[in-house]
């Protein structure tokens, strides 16, 4: 039927549009304020709150670097980003080890206690890092990490309770995904002569690799913009991390709006270069066909 | 469940567990029951160690009643924990549902919708400031411009405070349940819709009765998960309201626990108030999942 089929293009194309134009809508509400920041952080710091949305192109008189090269000339920008991403990295790196052992234990063995495990990793997801962090700080003040002045035993004090802070989500998100991988395939390797930890690292890990994917950069991101811990733990300008350093550019930038732009985008450009390329990574890990279903 | 017989020797289990347990014990479990020890004791400042306990030793609890805060702080929580669980879970089941049928541009708006959370709230509270500035922020702007509003608008006074605390929380956070399940979309196989299609489900009726259903251990996850953040929830209100403005009507559970624990140096009491998160969120997401039970496919 020639009309019947006519119809039935018409509609899908009308729910095409309209899913793309509520697609688009959240698009641009997360988009827009990054570009508006963005626009007047090169914008001459009076003119912000009369007129924000015109785009000051190089070479009017609106535009201007003075923003930015007043963040650098007064802050150090270079040893922030360093210590930032060493703090992040390790960070991540341990809580994907740790967290994917635990999960794997938890989500395959059956034992005593499991379930009261599980509630302990559920709770501890509550814990405000405000409430424990006092006993923490003293803890490794008491152990000569805390306090000390130097920066490499500062970047580890921080580490430390940033690693068992990310372990609970870790572990939560990756039992979700290995409780859902048919267990058939471990049992073949079984047969095939594999032990519990090669079956862990040949057959779990490369299958649930998007999940880790996905861990590991929220991991690496929580790290990364933790302000609190890294408040407590760090207090010298040489180991002020990039958030740090925002937190510092805002609380003596008073009503200059343009450096306080400008530092929210020094914060946020190297976050979406570095998130554009790992973003490559998860969707290829999502469509590479772990086992489905 | 019935164990593998893979899984029936349990001496690996020990080196699966142990090193994270150690970690979380270390750093989470000690300190908070440290934590729970200092809501009953007198500690007078925030580096220093208790002077023995309260008298009565439950006098921070006490406390707890006779606080307008805390209500203030209590009600603001769950309030936004339950538009928590109907914004940001609902709005990323919509767009995950979304652009799990489109083939074009998908992977653009994972990327974007996404970018948010990659932002530090203390960088986005600043932003939301800048939007949300009385004298020509984003938003006054916009309005005076384009519909013609002659008065600006205070929104941190008394009849805004609420909303303006709760968008940036929402519109951040909506990203992240978002990739949790459209990752839980892409883990169903392609070979149930197409012996649904066969059926004769689609459309509506796929999403209704094979996608969410499937996707219920997902959804379950992102429920906990906006429980917890809820009540932690505590950088983006602070950068943005500080001390509970206007006249201590925007606290909330975190952010007025921080500030009793290091403004005012009342670590005890703080501590109390920390105790009180912990209890709540595990009586709530205890709920939640009595009602919304994990099953194993």
């Amino acid at each position: 039927m020639k009309g019947g089929s006519k119809n039935r293009k018409k509609r899908v194309s009308a729910s095409k549009i309209f899913t793309y134009g509520a697609l688009s809508v959240w698009a641009l509400t997360t988009i827009y304020p990054f570009l508006w920041v963005i626009i007047n952080s090169f914008r001459l710091k009076g003119k912000i709150r009369s007129d924000s949305f015109s785009i000051p192109w190089p070479g009017s008189s609106d535009f201007t670097l003075d923003n930015f090269r007043l963040a650098f000339d007064r802050f150090l920008v270079g040893t922030a980003y360093k210590n930032s991403f060493i703090i992040s990295t390790v960070v991540t790196l341990v809580v994907i080890v740790l967290a994917g052992f635990a999960a794997y234990g938890l989500v395959r063995y059956n034992f005593k206690g499991k379930k009261a495990l599980y509630s302990l990793i559920i709770a501890s997801m509550m814990f405000p890092v405000f409430a424990t962090i006092i006993p923490v700080y003293r803890m490794e003040a008491a152990w000569g990490l805390a306090g000390t002045g130097n920066t490499t035993l500062s970047l580890i004090a921080v580490m430390l309770p940033q690693i068992a802070g990310n372990l609970s989500f870790a572990i939560i998100v990756l039992m979700g995904f290995i409780r859902s991988l048919p267990v058939e395939l471990e049992e073949a390797a079984y047969l095939d002569g594999c032990n519990v930890f090669q079956i862990y690292f040949k057959i779990i890990m490369p299958v649930a690799k998007p999940s880790f994917a996905t861990v590991a950069i929220f991991t690496f991101l929580w790290s990364y913009n933790d302000l609190f811990t890294q408040m407590f733990f760090l207090r010298l300008p040489k180991e002020r991390t990039i958030t740090l350093l925002l937190n510092e550019i805002s609380s003596q930038a008073g009503v200059n709006y343009g450096l306080m732009a400008a530092g929210v985008v020094l914060v946020v450009i190297p976050i979406l270069v570095v998130y554009v390329f790992l973003q490559k990574n998860i969707i290829k890990g999502l469509t590479m066909g772990a086992v489905k279903g | 469940m019935t164990t593998s017989t893979i899984y029936k020797k349990k001496t690996p289990l020990l080196f699966f567990l142990i090193p994270a347990f150690a970690f979380m014990t270390l750093f989470l479990y000690y300190p908070f029951v440290v934590n729970i020890v200092n809501s009953f004791s007198k500690i007078s400042g925030l580096g220093t160690a208790a002077e023995g306990l309260n008298t009565p030793w439950y006098e921070n609890y006490l406390k707890l009643f006779q606080d307008p805060n805390i209500v203030t702080a209590l009600k603001n929580t769950l309030l936004m924990m339950l538009c928590t669980i109907v914004f940001q879970v609902g709005v990323a089941l919509v767009l995950a549902l979304l652009v799990d049928r489109i083939g074009r541009g998908s992977q653009f708006f994972r990327t974007v919708y996404f970018f948010p959370i990659v932002i530090s709230a203390t960088a986005l509270g600043l932003l939301f400031n800048l939007i949300f500035l009385y004298n020509g922020g984003m938003v006054n702007q916009i309005a005076q411009k384009f519909f013609e509003v002659t008065q600006f608008i205070d929104w941190k006074d008394e009849d805004h405070y609420f909303i303006t605390m709760l968008i940036p929380v929402m519109w951040q956070y909506v990203g992240f349940y978002f990739v949790i399940i459209v990752t839980g979309l892409n883990n169903i196989s392609s070979e149930i819709y197409e012996a649904a299609e066969i059926d004769g489900a689609s459309g509506f009726k796929r999403t209704r009765f094979i996608t969410l259903p499937l996707l219920r251990n997902v959804l379950c996850t992102c429920l906990v998960l906006a429980i917890t953040g809820a009540l932690k929830v505590f950088d983006l209100p602070w950068v943005m309201f500080g001390s509970g403005i206007p006249m201590d009507q925007s606290w909330l559970t975190g952010t007025y626990m921080y500030n009793q624990t290091f403004i005012r140096s009342d670590v005890d009491y703080g501590s109390t108030i920390a105790v009180i998160i912990v209890v709540l969120g595990v009586v709530i997401s205890r709920i939640s999942n009595t009602i919304f039970k994990e099953k194993d496919y």
